[in-house]
């Protein structure tokens, strides 16, 4: 019964707060252009779905290009970093100085350099995206049981067959943990690359959609366009840990 | 089978962890090394095993240094690889050495048949108890049918029945077998029940402190025998004679 309650809260409180909402713009006859109510929105929506939903698409497509690419960037470096004392001394800052450089700020260098626009806005997002990977597997391949280790050299194990054998099945589990915040990530470096790109950008993006929106005073589908986003963020972090808990369940059990 | 003469071990930051260890294990012995946490028992046994180098001293083999798989090794976990299968982790001893045949299938399920898993091969370690899990760790070690087993605390984690249990399952397997045994506990009855020989050991620097070998006769009465209980006190009184020096 509890958990029940406790499943369904989450939505009550949107439709509660969703109606709360719409009631204040309705009873304080706010405008439009400043904040539109969610009927407002939800017409907006369905008066330009085609557009709006290929926006999304284009966003979506560059979110998962990106996240394969940090995906395949972060375990390339963490198996470099495990390999090599030096290749870790060497790499670790330079990975943490482009992760804690804000993407708004070295996008546009990007955007110039790279000059296939979706190529250009790929490699924003993977900038923006790369890192939990690279630290949760870096973390996993460093966290390998010793005594396994021990029991390895004790069969005379080669150092592939301690790799493929023991340590990256040992560090899949962080591995799935980094991807799930990447994911996320993947998406806000896509939409921060898509505003920087502006009209330049690969197709039009959600974001490209929300700056137009924005430039002619259309309110209410720059909030669809923004609801969108947030389905696709939500959608994005919900399948990865669907994804992490159905590997290790079916793996481990 | 082994000779270790005036071993000395001494880490990196200074500690001495174990000085002038002088003794032979000899093929078909149970040897219990007991000692308070600290006395360096686990490292003796890491040096056993090579997996560390002495500081000084010597460990000579009989018939040369161990090939891989010689050595069979129980830690205090389990530590099974949790993504395999019972069967999959006995055999890994023999896949490290390209053995996944017919042959290395037939002694997975040997092994997994002396420490009474037979019906669990295809279990993994999160659906089996800790002591399952203990069992499939010993089986593990025994498959590569290896000339010295080595045990660190294998039944510290265990509860008193299960414990119990296990050592009476491997005093069997090794008066059967007549396999080496080397076995680091901190319980005198545990040293007591398994051993043919128990090296006590007193703390910083480890020593050996005493050298006694068990006149305890096999059976079902072996926990209760008068000598078994001679022996406790014999042991006890070293051990406390050890730790005020």
């Amino acid at each position: 019964m509890n958990k029940t309650v406790e499943r369904i809260a989450p939505f009550l409180f949107g439709v509660l707060a969703l109606g709360l909402w719409q009631g204040a713009v309705w009873g304080l006859q706010v405008p439009n252009y400043v904040l539109p109510g969610p009927v407002a929105i939800v017409q907006a929506y369905a008066g330009d779905y085609a557009v709006l939903n290929s926006a999304l698409v284009s966003t979506l497509t560059v979110t998962l290009a990106a996240l394969a690419a940090s995906a395949a960037l972060g375990v390339l470096l963490a198996l470099a970093m495990a390999a090599s004392t030096l290749v870790r001394a060497a790499i670790q800052p330079w990975a943490v100085i482009l992760q804690v450089t804000p993407v708004v700020a070295i996008a546009p260098l990007i955007i110039i350099w790279v000059n296939q626009p979706f190529m250009a806005l790929v490699v924003c997002a993977t900038v923006v995206a790369f890192f939990p990977v690279l630290s949760n597997t870096a973390a996993g391949l460093a966290a390998t049981p010793a005594d396994l280790l021990d029991l390895f050299r004790l069969n005379g194990a080669t150092r592939l067959q301690t790799l493929f054998l023991l340590r990256l099945p040992a560090a899949l589990p962080y591995f799935l943990a980094g991807l799930r915040i990447s994911g996320t990530l993947a998406l806000v470096g896509a939409v921060v690359a898509e505003f920087v790109a502006g009209s330049g950008g690969f197709a039009s993006g959600l974001a490209f959609r929300i700056l137009e929106a924005g430039y002619r005073l259309e309110i209410p589908r720059m909030f669809a366009a923004l609801m969108l986003l947030a389905f696709a963020g939500v959608a994005i972090y919900t399948a990865l840990g669907l994804l992490s808990h159905l590997m290790l369940r079916r793996r481990d059990n | 089978m082994m000779n270790l003469s005036r071993v000395s071990k001494k880490f990196l930051n200074g500690t001495v962890a174990l000085e002038d260890i002088t003794t032979t294990i000899g093929g078909g012995e149970f040897v219990a090394l007991l000692g308070p946490s600290g006395c360096g028992k686990s490292t003796l046994l890491r040096l056993m095993a090579g997996l560390e180098a002495p500081s000084s001293g010597e460990i000579a083999w009989a018939d040369g240094p161990p090939k891989p798989g010689e050595i069979g090794f129980v830690f205090q976990d389990a530590t099974l690889m949790p993504w395999a299968s019972a069967e999959k982790n006995v055999l890994l001893p023999l896949k490290l050495r390209g053995y996944t045949g017919a042959a290395a299938k037939a002694q997975v399920a040997a092994a997994l048949l002396q420490v009474g898993l037979q019906d669990f091969a295809g279990a993994k370690p999160s659906a089996l108890s800790g002591g399952m899990r203990m069992r499939v760790s010993i089986a593990r070690a025994l498959v590569s049918e290896p000339k010295l087993l080595l045990m660190d605390e294998p039944f510290a984690a265990l509860d008193e029945f299960t414990r119990h249990k296990l050592q009476e399952d491997l005093r069997a397997l090794q008066l059967r077998d007549g396999k080496t045994v080397v076995f680091v506990t901190h319980s005198i009855y545990e040293a007591a029940f398994l051993a043919s020989r128990i090296l006590v050991m007193s703390p910083r620097p480890g020593r050996i402190a005493a050298n006694i070998a068990s006149t305890v006769a096999d059976g079902p009465d072996r926990r209760t025998a008068p000598d078994y209980t001679a022996l406790v006190k014999e042991i006890t009184g070293v051990l406390r004679a050890a730790m005020a020096a």
